[in-house]
């Protein structure tokens, strides 16, 4: 029963991650890739980590398939040049060769195994009461691993900053990625005026609810920031100029108030990022309130892209 | 087999075809496309470790299910990167390919509507 339950989603996850490869155009790929990773949600339920399925269907497959799609559309034109330039079967075939010993070489890993398999589940057991957190991963990430949380919002905000130094000069501190015209009374439009209230509620609620059971921060910003995607993708609203300074504010919150009570984790508590007794649950939720929109503004900027209309000159000053 | 085991060895198969992919496909958002199909390979490889180390009534052992959550925002940040890279070398250069200069030209002189003109993309001004 169980095998059933992984074979099939296996066997699809397979089928399509050959397709994205071996499919003709690099759009029918992009598409391909999507529906994979929404067929690996299915596998990370399987394995029993459900927020690792929340974020590779939000991030993994959600923000990174439209990413593809998007500038697999923007890149069409290039695709005929691109499909001459098919390399001969004596890069194939090396490489398929390749290929295969590396994968025989990870199964061979995997059936190796060790069989009592080291788990530090024990340990952030008997030591999860001390967080004040119900979910047992959003301990590890708040709390015995804060570092690693750290480091990645700070990755996000170096992957804007890289993002947005590939404007072109004229283009500079303008908006983010074109200008969307959605007819307005079409359904693009529509969607977009009815589902973000809904979207932001239920993005919130992962957030809230990530404490003590599957969900969290990451998760809950996509969902955040898919809502505004949807608007501007619908032209109601516009991306902000990126050298606005409250927006900059924005990016910067939630890593600065993570920093700061780092600090003062070293100063009260012993330790870069630890938390003084009884002082865990309090910080941890100051910490991911701050975070949460920062995260949300981030991830909806990087997806709008690099700067690419100047600022119109009545919003300037 | 135990589900641990199917998706281990479904994750090794995912890293071979998307490695294979990334040789052989000679378009950036291809190879781009490959990379996140490898790194979902070694996600899920490593999330049926995570599996194997449940204990305690938990799914999994917590510790590298978080490290996957960074992992995958961690992954989704160098994506979007290489892909705005693209999208510039696009808008300046009308081509989107890995290719010298030299071997960029000679293809896009046969079919002449193969490739947009260099530039075209470019506001005046």
């Amino acid at each position: 029963m169980i095998e059933a339950f992984a074979f099939v989603p296996a066997l699809l996850i397979l089928a399509l991650a050959v397709y994205t490869t071996v499919a003709r155009e690099a759009f029918a790929a992009t598409v391909g890739f999507i529906a994979y990773g929404l067929l690996l949600t299915l596998a990370w339920v399987q394995l029993g980590g459900v927020d690792v399925a929340l974020t590779e269907s939000a991030i993994g497959g959600g923000l990174t398939g439209h990413l593809l799609v998007r500038a697999a559309a923007r890149l069409r034109t290039t695709e005929a040049a691109a499909a001459a330039a098919r390399p001969p079967r004596s890069t194939r075939f090396p490489a398929a060769i390749l290929a295969a010993a590396v994968s025989v070489a990870l199964a061979l890993a995997v059936l190796a195994l060790p069989d009592p398999a080291p788990t530090l589940a024990s340990a952030v057991v008997a030591n999860i009461g001390s967080t004040g957190v119900g979910n047992p991963i959003t301990a590890v990430l708040m709390a015995f691993r804060a570092m690693d949380t750290l480091l990645e919002a700070t990755v996000l905000l170096l992957a804007l900053i890289g993002v947005w130094s590939l404007a072109p000069d004229r283009a500079w501190g303008g908006h983010p990625g074109p200008r969307y015209n959605a007819d307005p009374d079409g359904v693009l439009a529509f969607i977009a005026r009815v589902l973000p209230p809904i979207g932001i509620i239920v993005g919130v609620y992962v957030f809230w609810v990530g404490a003590d059971a599957p969900g969290g921060k990451f998760q809950g910003a996509t969902i955040v920031a898919a809502m505004w995607l949807l608007v501007l993708m619908a032209g109601l609203a516009d991306t902000p100029p990126v050298s606005r300074r409250l927006v900059r504010a924005a990016l910067v919150a939630g890593p600065l108030v993570f920093i700061a009570i780092g600090f003062a984790g070293a100063a009260f508590a012993g330790a870069f990022l630890a938390y003084p007794d009884g002082w865990s649950k309090p910080l941890i939720v100051v910490v991911e309130f701050a975070l949460m929109p920062s995260l949300a503004l981030t991830l909806g900027l990087i997806m709008a892209g690099a700067p690419e209309r100047p600022q119109a000159p009545e919003v300037a000053g | 087999m135990n589900a641990p085991t199917v998706f281990g060895l479904l994750a090794a198969l995912l890293v071979g075809v998307g490695l294979y992919g990334f040789i052989v496909n000679p378009q950036p958002l291809r190879k781009i496309l490959a990379f996140n199909v490898i790194g979902s390979g070694v996600f899920l490889m490593f999330g049926a470790i995570a599996r194997r180390g449940a204990a305690y009534g938990l799914g999994g052992d917590p510790v590298p299910q978080a490290l996957l959550i960074t992992g995958i925002v961690v992954a989704f940040s160098a994506t979007a990167l290489a892909v705005t890279v693209l999208l510039r070398l696009f808008d300046e250069t009308g081509t989107a390919t890995l290719a010298s200069e030299t071997d960029a030209r000679a293809p896009a002189t046969e079919p002449a509507a193969a490739t947009a003109p260099p530039g075209a993309e470019k506001a005046p001004g």
